[in-house]
């Protein structure tokens, strides 16, 4: 799924350059959603989103003559869209690092949940420890009302994790892609995963009704 | 390596992150404690999850503006 058919991707840049309208369309249809998705991270409202994706789109066009595919298509695309997003943005790159920050220190477990500091034995173990979830025949926790439950907790993430949680998770790209894309590092990549991801496990936990 | 460490280490441990001496750490207090276990697979079950949802829509109105604007660059 993470993984790219270059030749694939060389005939859409190939027909983009040849005004091919259905290859655009076929990328619109593609990765719209999400580009709104990220945009929505940094601007304001819906209106500007679209504004910021249809900029993006434009720019693209624009661009495709001389991209080099030196990077995926969709590697360069959500960059500039990024690049776009951050300067219609209102919330600046000095308030969304004071965003990382507030989150990165505090634990992603319900501190509740573990012996304390004081225990005489083990502390900092599970006081009340995760049993396992029911699984369907197929040998997962799938149904329409988990899926429903996970959908409703990623709208509930602050924005920087859901984003990444639905590029590596959702989509299946791959960290250093992501990476790429956000322009943001490694690490701080894998701390809004982490983070995104314990939200949605404690959504889960709490429907499935098991746990704390 | 106590629990409440381990469980914010998970993502870095799928993501084959860590320096060899903390994940043989990692996969020791692991082999031990049942809790931990159960939370790592809950979160491959929550991975696994995410990855099933649906493919969102596009809103054929924005479709349709931006296919203007292609028509227009052409």
């Amino acid at each position: 799924m993470t993984e790219i058919d270059t030749s694939y991707e060389q005939r859409l840049v190939d027909s983009l350059r040849a005004r091919d309208e259905s290859a655009f369309a076929e990328l619109v249809d593609r990765h719209t959603p999400m580009m709104l998705r990220v945009a929505r991270g940094y601007v304001a409202s819906a209106e500007v989103a679209e504004d910021v994706v249809q900029e993006t789109w434009i720019a693209v066009l624009q661009g495709i003559d001389r991209f080099e595919g030196r990077s995926t298509l969709r590697t360069w695309l959500f960059r500039i869209l990024v690049n776009i997003a951050k300067k219609r943005g209102v919330r600046d790159r000095h308030d969304s690092d004071a965003e990382l920050a507030a989150f990165t220190g505090s634990p992603t477990v319900d501190p509740g949940r573990f012996l304390p500091r004081t225990a005489p034995e083990d502390p900092h173990h599970w006081a009340t420890p995760p049993t396992s979830w029911p699984e369907s025949p197929e040998g997962s926790v799938l149904g329409a009302e988990v899926l429903d439950v996970a959908s409703r907790e990623l709208e509930h993430l602050p924005d920087r994790q859901r984003i990444v949680v639905v590029l590596r998770d959702v989509l299946g790209y791959d960290a250093a892609e992501v990476s790429a894309m956000l322009s943001i590092t490694a690490a701080n990549q894998r701390v809004l995963l982490h983070r995104g991801r314990a939200h949605v496990r404690q959504a889960l936990e709490d429907y499935l009704g098991t746990g704390a | 390596m106590d629990c409440q460490d381990l469980v914010e280490l998970v993502t870095a441990y799928l993501e084959d992150d860590m320096d060899p001496d903390a994940r043989a750490r990692f996969e020791t207090h692991l082999g031990e404690c049942s809790g931990c276990a159960t939370y790592l697979e809950q979160i491959e079950q929550t991975v696994h999850t995410l990855g099933t949802l649906p493919p969102e829509e596009l809103d054929p109105a924005l479709r349709d503006r931006l296919l203007d604007a292609f028509r227009e660059w052409r």
